[in-house]
């Protein structure tokens, strides 16, 4: 593992780095943000392909690798369209603010350890901040800003719905991933990304911070628009969304800052539970090897979004605000407060005694913490479950067990388990005889 | 009950909310369906029905007759036939030439593909087997003049044996030997007269173009 420098106010150290080392490194950043949007579009194609059993994009280049270099060819060759109703300035200004504050939080994403470059040892990482996570946070609410303007200045109803469709997601999920993250702050002590990297060095926070991890999953998907959560975008209901009226090299733009966007939240994902740059098994993560594993981890939440895609329908929009508002939100609550306490039980601010079991220290204070929560999510999983089933039992329809195929004046065929009567046996006369008979 | 289902086991159902991720996932890693066409044609079903050929007696003189049964029996009105007699009038006698056994022969043969509907009635209502299907598919053109079809396209290539009517039908036979099997190649004869005309056409270019 390589040594890590700590600079002032518990950032990377950026002590031996020039300023216009600063600008090769935005310049790098930025080069390998574009490459690998050409690569994810390809890639999404492709085994979104293979997942419907087709080729996917095959004709351009080798294994159809420049079909996204085509497609953005075209995009800028075509006419760029603009409604008469659209308020120009700000119609111009929405894909542009997209586009550029998608690539400002990869800014803080420690993409390696200390590397060598141009005789300068630095982090490759072009800065970092004491709050860095939460200025990722911020950058992604000003990027909603272009979406919230494109479909205001469109000038047209499907736009608007759109963007405020894409407001309320952003407001809704932003709550419960910030929630999600604050848990990582607690676990690392920090919120530099360099540090909750470092802190990592033992074991991921993927798992002492599992739930928040899921809840981040879920909400980066919200917060990309991406599906099952792309409700701002939404063909079948609302056109496209906040970019109906665009075309040409505006839409193009969004289109960047989707992909980006999705690197974005994938890059903070690696960096606060999967260990950032490390590598997993002791495998080498000194120097460059750092941006192997990082790239590599990248590339697999690229696929966990892809997989997502292919595998799910576009939920229901209330479905969808109930599932932030009332099981993400709350439940993410509840972790943060679970955490704080074993955090707090852990470095022992509570005192209470140290217990030996099989020649290791436990503090009891954790046993207990650990102890209470687990008992409160089984009592409450118990409780929450038996209701859902209690409630799903009253909503079934009660079904007869026989019925009369011609009651609503034409043929119906039986529900699974019932049995028909017969048109003729359906006189009192005859089923008295039955019951007679069968009595 | 018939329709009762079976449970599933503990993990069937631990993971059924899930398991479309694995149907996709494994799907990633089945056979992909889509064919390839341009760069790999797969072949016809056998009797597909492609386009037209017009075949040969083995002599290579024609079979079509001239009848126009297949252009009456075209539901498109795709296929257009002009008869003629054939000629045994030696050519430099003035003679048209022979190209089928028998009386008449097609002089004209035209199918125009932008009609036909490939429903094979043409090659049920031949009399003697001259109309045929190939399995050829690819009957695309960015004129319409061009899918129009004439004899020269569609006559059945010349086979080993055979040998370009004009020229008389296999001496001392009949037409009807012609299909109880009786010819099987170009006789000596045949040959030497379809020689003989070429040289005279190469010699002496004919005035007169038929």
């Amino acid at each position: 593992m390589t040594a890590f420098i700590a600079g002032p106010n518990g950032t990377a150290d950026f002590s031996d780095t020039p300023l216009w080392l600063s600008v090769v490194k935005a310049l790098f950043i930025f080069v390998y943000l574009l490459v690998s949007t050409l690569l994810v579009i390809w890639f999404e194609r492709r085994v979104i392909g293979r997942m419907q059993q087709r080729p996917g994009p095959n004709r351009n280049g080798p294994f159809g690798l420049l079909q996204t270099l085509a497609d953005g060819m075209k995009s800028m060759l075509k006419e760029d369209l603009k409604p008469a109703n659209a308020d120009s300035v700000v119609f111009t200004l929405a894909p542009l603010i997209t586009a550029t504050m998608c690539f400002v939080s990869f800014s803080i994403m420690p993409l390696a350890g200390d590397v060598t470059l141009f005789g300068h040892r630095t982090p490759l990482q072009l800065t970092d901040l004491p709050v860095a996570v939460l200025m990722v946070l911020a950058v992604a609410g000003v990027g909603i800003y272009g979406i919230v303007l494109a479909g205001w200045s469109s000038g047209s109803t499907y736009p608007l719905m759109g963007s405020l469709r894409a407001t309320a997601q952003m407001v809704s999920y932003e709550i419960a991933m910030g929630l999600s993250l604050v848990s990582v702050f607690l676990y690392s002590g920090s919120m530099a990304t360099s540090q909750i990297v470092q802190a990592q060095e033992s074991l991921w926070h993927f798992i002492p911070a599992c739930f928040a991890f899921f809840v981040y999953v879920v909400t980066m998907v919200g917060e990309t628009n991406r599906l099952p959560f792309d409700l701002a975008e939404g063909e079948g209901e609302i056109v496209g969304g906040y970019f109906t009226e665009y075309s040409g090299m505006r839409f193009a733009m969004f289109f960047l800052g989707e992909y980006i966007n999705m690197f974005t939240v994938a890059a903070l994902a690696t960096t606060m539970f999967l260990g950032g740059w490390q590598a997993p098994f002791g495998l080498p993560d000194n120097g460059w090897w750092g941006l192997l594993w990082f790239t590599a981890k990248l590339w697999f939440f690229m696929f966990v979004f892809v997989w997502l895609r292919g595998s799910l329908p576009r939920v229901r929009y209330d479905q969808f605000m109930r599932f932030g508002w009332k099981f993400l939100i709350p439940t993410t609550l509840l972790w943060v407060v679970a955490v704080a306490f074993y955090v707090a039980a852990k470095n022992n601010w509570f005192g209470g005694p140290i217990l030996q079991i099989a020649g290791r220290d436990y503090s009891l204070a954790v046993l207990i913490v650990i102890g209470v929560c687990a008992s409160l999510v089984i009592v409450a999983s118990w409780i929450l479950g038996d209701r859902a089933e209690r409630r799903a039992a009253e909503r079934l329809p009660q079904i007869p067990v026989e019925v009369d195929p011609f009651a609503g004046g034409y043929p119906v065929p039986p529900l699974p388990g019932q049995r028909l009567v017969e048109p003729g046996a359906a006189d009192d006369a005859y089923a008295a005889t039955k019951e007679v008979s069968r009595g | 009950m018939a329709d009762e289902q079976k449970s599933p086991g503990f993990f069937a159902e631990l993971f059924a909310p899930i398991a479309g991720f694995g149907v996709t996932f494994s799907t990633m890693f089945r056979k992909v369906v889509t064919e390839e066409y341009p760069e790999e044609k797969r072949p016809t079903a056998r009797r597909f029905h492609g386009r037209h050929q017009l075949n040969r007696h083995p002599d290579g003189l024609e079979k079509c007759v001239g009848c126009e049964l297949c252009a009456w029996a075209c539901p498109a009105d795709a296929i257009l036939v002009e008869g003629a007699t054939n000629d045994d009038t030696p050519i430099e006698d003035g003679g048209a030439g022979r190209f089928s056994p028998g009386e008449r022969y097609g002089r004209v043969y035209q199918i125009n593909y932008l009609r036909c509907i490939f429903c094979g009635l043409c090659i049920e209502a031949c009399p003697t087997r001259a109309l045929t299907m190939t399995n050829f598919y690819e009957l695309a053109d960015n004129n319409r003049a061009d899918l129009i079809f004439t004899k020269e396209q569609l006559l059945a290539p010349l086979q080993s044996g055979m040998v370009q009517p004009p020229h008389p039908m296999v001496e001392g036979l009949e037409e009807r030997d012609y299909y109880l099997g009786a010819v099987t190649a170009a006789t000596d004869a045949q040959r030497a007269h379809v020689e003989e005309q070429s040289m005279r056409h190469t010699q002496e270019p004919t005035e007169e173009v038929h």
